[in-house]
């Protein structure tokens, strides 16, 4: 069963095409890399999968339970609004902007969910909240609240409580663009424990470095569609499609 | 000084029933408006437009005019045509017209709040009503905290309109010894009553907002 399956996806903005037919599988412990351009979709698709944008035609699967398919009319049909929440729940999502809550400290930004959403009791959440916050180093800033914290530290904290919900699948919505250079380091050694945990990883980023060292397949997208994928030694190394080699010729010096 | 302490007691019998239509206003109006609030930024057009229409009429009337309407006019109404006593009347006043201006302050505290802060909770799997709970509401709290303050600061002095349906709070109380005395003293008296009043109402919102100054966004 795959973990994901999305089949011809395609997303309109008004009458901006941004996806035009993205079919990808995903497979459990995969972990891949979303690269291209900016605006070529590919925040876009990984919207799409957890219903942050609502999608104009396709089938989005997510462990073999159907999030959302269009009819032979063209017509989509979302799952009802409890089993899409139940669904998208099993996928955990780190957004570029942390979107960590200011007024919850960040032990409670972690155990927020686990608390409200599954009803768990604080005794049951709180040891695995601070093994978690022990796991992306931040055991010493627990009661701290998130505004203290420098954006690698707030981006673990996402981490963190993401994880705290056991998703199956991460999406990372590149997860390091709005941080300084030299905080680009910890959130990457963390994302790359969990690639080694096999955690099931989808990861729109700009970080070639780490795209070529932890994913074990790189999809290239460009005008809201998937021009190549393969293995990071094929893409990188040997980029069949002019597209891929004038893109990366821009972002590998 | 003597004469001060002869008019005290009916003063505070006057500042008794300011306070009361203060607190029975705030009690209501809060809650009320954070509902209006909440309709108005929902999906229902119908409710958003309905709401829309209230604030207009009730921002956009005089409080006097509504004051008046409600308690004279009311009984006139056809199918409605109730008789309120002035409590009640002056109560429903202020309540629908304070109800209307926290309305607004509330949705603009909503609407402030950024766009990443529910697609987070949504991730998390957290439901409309737990989003609104847990995550945005107090946020909201602490950004309205000052404007809601004016509010309320402001409807300590607007008790005083209820003169008009003869109720006898603190205004009143203190014209009609003037009258009676002809000695503008309880003037002042009545100042300091609402001065202390609304410095109180101050120290209780500093206290809020330091309270939610622990965190910064």
């Amino acid at each position: 069963m795959n973990m994901i399956n999305a089949v011809n996806i395609c997303k309109k903005f008004n009458q901006l095409e941004v996806l035009k037919g993205i079919s990808l599988t995903v497979d459990k412990g995969e972990v891949i890399a979303i690269i291209g351009p900016s605006g070529s979709g590919k925040s876009t698709f990984l919207r799409c999968l957890n219903r942050l944008e609502t999608i104009d035609q396709g089938i989005i699967e997510i462990e073999g339970d159907v999030l959302v398919k269009s009819d032979a009319a063209g017509k989509i049909h979302y799952a009802a609004e409890a089993k899409a929440r139940q669904i998208c729940r099993r996928m955990g999502m780190v957004f570029q902007q942390f979107n960590l809550f200011p007024h919850l400290t960040v032990l409670e930004n972690v155990m927020e969910a686990p608390g409200t959403v599954k009803g768990l009791a604080r005794e049951t959440i709180l040891p695995q909240a601070e093994e978690l916050l022990h796991k992306v180093g931040l055991a010493d800033k627990r009661d701290v609240y998130p505004s203290r914290l420098s954006g690698g530290q707030k981006q673990r904290v996402a981490i963190a409580r993401a994880l705290a919900m056991n998703p199956d699948i991460m999406l990372f919505d590149e997860p390091t663009s709005a941080l300084d250079p030299e905080l680009t380091g910890e959130v990457l050694k963390a994302m790359r424990k969990l690639a080694e945990e096999h955690m099931t990883m989808l990861v729109v980023t700009h970080e070639m470095a780490f795209a070529r060292e932890v994913a074990n397949r790189v999809v290239f997208m460009d005008n809201g569609e998937i021009v190549e994928q393969g293995t990071p030694e094929d893409v990188f190394g040997s980029p069949s499609h002019a597209r891929t080699q004038a893109f990366l010729n821009t972002v590998v010096r | 000084m003597d004469y001060v302490a002869g008019i005290l007691p009916s003063l505070l019998d006057g500042t008794a029933v300011t306070l009361q239509m203060f607190f029975a206003t705030i009690v209501i109006s809060l809650p009320l408006g954070l509902f209006l609030a909440l309709a108005r930024i929902s999906r229902f057009e119908a409710l958003k437009s309905a709401v829309g229409v209230y604030i207009w009429l009730f921002r956009g009337t005089p409080l006097m005019l509504q004051l008046l309407f409600i308690y004279y006019g009311l009984p006139f109404v056809p199918y409605i045509g109730v008789r309120l006593p002035d409590f009640p009347a002056a109560l429903l006043a202020f309540v629908l017209n304070y109800a209307a201006y926290f309305a607004e302050i509330f949705r603009a505290g909503i609407q402030s709040i950024d766009r990443g802060q529910y697609e987070g909770a949504k991730v998390l799997g957290m439901t409309y009503v737990q989003t609104m709970r847990r995550i945005i509401l107090p946020q909201v709290i602490k950004r309205v905290l000052p404007p809601i303050s004016n509010e309320t600061i402001t409807l300590v002095k607007d008790t005083s309109l209820i003169y008009v349906l003869a109720m006898n709070d603190l205004l009143r109380t203190t014209r009609a010894l003037v009258q009676r005395d002809f000695n503008t003293t309880p003037f002042i008296v009545a100042a300091v009553f609402y001065l202390i009043m609304t410095l109180m109402l101050t120290w209780l919102f500093q206290k809020l907002e330091k309270k939610y100054a622990v965190y910064d966004e």
